[in-house]
């Protein structure tokens, strides 16, 4: 039989089933959709999360104080390090680790900061000038932080976009004198953008110089440190070489973790690669389901269409041609359904897209092929039961049922 | 043509036996024109299937055109039954989606045929049943009469060499009743071997040579010079 005339009588077979075509359409078309948009999904947050790092670079390294323990045993008792990283210690740092340029020191807080009779609850930032060009923020006004020693405090900030209009409207921020709980500081510079990064909105937040922000908290310990890599130096060497120097501040006991972004990246991603395909799964199960549908159909239109079958084994349609016939149908319904349920999955993928703008929703091109694919597959799987059954019918026996 | 020997067919229902087909030796000669008449439940049926490869017989021998057909696998005999047999029903069986013409194409679909050449022979297969007009309708949308001829267009255009023919007119008025009669008597002439299972005497009595079975068995097979 030519390909084309299989196409055209199958088409014919299951336009005469409509109710039961259109069922199997849904089923199909809604497992792939399932996929389509599941695996969307996951690679959307896989997306955001290596997004997110992207703006770290891969040359950098962040520091944290305390350690995770990941060989076992009891997590200390207090809960937190030991030792605080200091800022002295940052100094030293940058003295006896040759492979570090840079490196922008972190306090972290929560406070008022008001303008006249204007006020906002904004997190503060306590770092350094170079925080600015190693997370790639860029300043739209004034300038960033001016270069200090690290332990130098001075009354200047740097504030984020939407801070600025809060408080300034569109009126000039630079030059202007601001109050953060009790300590003024004058604005040197505007934050360009909107500054998403993290999840946390840079755009609202403040940043002054460390020492600043160590004497408005009244803190010692310093939240976290990035630091850049001098090129041409292997990031892990510079690791455990700060790791070592660090050792040696605290007493011989390694109480920071180091961490790479680069190394997490990889984490980050394997690990959402999997989630992807966990959700992926998810979708492909709905699949196999419908392929239980895809059996039953094909087997009442096979029970339906008994004397059909006796009659083609009468006109010499040997087994295998019946059973291409009825695979045909269940193939042709499951190609169908897939590409319904990519249409619709792609539609939903596309406004969650427009919904969520930060979040690069897209299905990925396996993902369509493997539900294509696995659409198929299923039902011709599940259709080969039914579909032998009629095969291996006796002409006689079907041609003489109604 | 055909050369049954020693075939028997029981059919086991519960714990009776029903001997449908009892010890059959027949001999049937190409282009020969064969009426089988009988009780019902007297193994024509049967017999015309078995003839037609549609059923196996128990034990016994039958060849077809010099093929032993005992001894095939269910390839081999969907092959012969689309290469040599063709088939008329009294209920039609014609696949009620597809219009006349596409049910007249259907052997040639299955065996591959393009549709352009499908169209030229089945064109002329219309125009000699006198369906030509009604060839884009559905089965539902034609007479008894119309249905019949379409599966006899069907029966007949792979060109085979033997119809089998159970009831033909067992579901039609007389008239066309006879037109199918005429029709099928027509491809008689023109050297198909015909079968034709049939309860109406005078249909039977139009055959050369007229098979009478009881019980599954021959019971008397006369030939006669002069048709009525
Ligand atoms: N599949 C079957 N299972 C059981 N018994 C069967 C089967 N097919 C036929 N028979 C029996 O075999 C016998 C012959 O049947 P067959 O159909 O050949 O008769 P027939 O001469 O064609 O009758 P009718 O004129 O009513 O069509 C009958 O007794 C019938 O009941
Ligand atoms: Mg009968």
């Amino acid at each position: 039989m030519r390909l084309l005339d299989l196409l055209r009588f199958s088409i014919l077979a299951l336009r005469r089933q409509r109710f039961r075509s259109a069922m199997l359409l849904t089923a199909v078309g809604l497992g792939v959709s399932a996929v389509v948009i599941l695996t969307a999904l996951g690679e959307g947050a896989r997306g955001y999360v290596l997004g997110e790092f992207a703006y770290l670079g891969t040359d950098t390294v962040i520091m944290i104080p305390g350690r995770k323990e990941t060989t076992g045993g009891m997590p200390p008792m207090t809960g937190v390090a030991a030792h605080a990283i200091t800022l002295e210690e940052m100094e030293v740092l940058q003295r006896a680790v040759p492979g570090v340029t840079s490196l922008a020191p972190m306090v972290m807080g929560n406070g008022p900061v008001s303008y006249k009779s204007r006020e906002r609850d904004s997190m503060v930032v306590g770092t350094t000038a170079a925080f600015f060009p190693l997370r790639k923020l860029e300043i739209a006004q004034g300038s960033g932080l001016p270069e200090l020693a690290l332990g130098e405090g001075k009354q200047v900030a740097v504030i984020g976009q939407k801070l600025k209009e809060a408080l300034f409207d569109s009126g000039r921020a630079v030059g202007q004198w601001i109050r953060l709980r009790d300590y003024r500081f004058r604005v040197v510079g505007v934050l360009a953008g909107s500054g998403d990064s993290f999840g946390a909105d840079l755009s609202e937040a403040i940043f002054i110089p460390v020492a600043s922000a160590q004497a408005v908290f009244n803190v010692h310990g310093l939240f976290r440190v990035t630091l850049k890599v001098k090129e041409n130096y292997q990031v892990e060497a510079v690791k455990s070489a700060i790791a070592k120097q660090m050792q040696a501040l605290h007493n011989g006991e390694l109480d920071v973790t180091i961490i790479s972004p680069d190394a997490m990246l990889s984490t980050f991603d394997s690990i959402l690669r999997v989630m992807t395909l966990g959700v992926a799964g998810i979708g492909a199960i709905s699949l196999v389901v419908s392929g239980i549908l895809v059996m039953n159909v094909t087997l009442m239109s096979v029970k339906q269409r008994t004397a059909e079958i006796g009659l083609l084994k009468a006109l010499g349609a040997p087994s295998s041609q019946v059973r291409t016939l009825f695979l045909t149908e269940a193939g042709l319904i499951a190609a169908a359904g897939a590409v319904l349920g990519i249409l619709v999955g792609h539609g939903v993928v596309l406004i969650g897209a427009k919904v969520y703008p930060g979040v690069p929703f897209a299905t990925p091109a396996w993902a369509l092929w493997a539900s294509l694919a696995l659409a198929i597959g299923t039902a011709l799987l599940f259709a080969w039961l039914p579909a032998q059954q009629a095969a291996d019918m006796e002409p006689v026996d079907a041609l003489g049922k109604k | 043509m055909i050369e049954v020997s020693g075939v028997n067919k029981t059919f086991v229902l519960g714990d009776s036996t029903v001997h449908a087909l009892a010890d059959i030796n027949l001999r049937i000669e190409q282009g020969e024109y064969v009426s089988v008449m009988g009780p019902s439940g007297s193994g024509k049926s049967t017999l015309l299937n078995m003839l037609g490869l549609l059923d196996r017989p128990d034990n016994g021998r039958y060849s077809l055109n010099g093929v032993d057909t005992q001894t095939l696998d269910e390839n081999e005999r969907a092959r012969l039954r689309r290469e040599q047999i063709g088939f008329v029903f009294q209920s039609y069986h014609l696949i009620a989606r597809l219009t006349a013409r596409e049910n007249v194409e259907m052997p040639l679909m299955l065996a591959g045929v393009p549709a352009k050449e499908r169209h030229e022979a089945v064109a002329g297969i219309l125009e000699k049943l006198g369906i030509a007009k009604r060839a884009d309708h559905l089965p539902n949308q034609l007479s008894g009469g119309e249905r019949q001829r379409v599966a006899i267009g069907r029966s007949i255009v792979m060109k085979p060499a033997l119809l089998l023919a159970d009831e033909p007119t067992g579901n039609l008025d007389s008239r066309s009743g006879a037109e199918v009669t005429q029709i099928l008597e027509n491809l008689n002439r023109e050297g198909i071997t015909l079968l034709i299972v049939t309860h109406d005497n005078s249909m039977g009595d139009r055959a050369r040579r007229r098979i009478r079975m009881v019980d599954g068995a021959v019971a008397t097979d006369k030939t006669f010079e002069h048709v009525a």
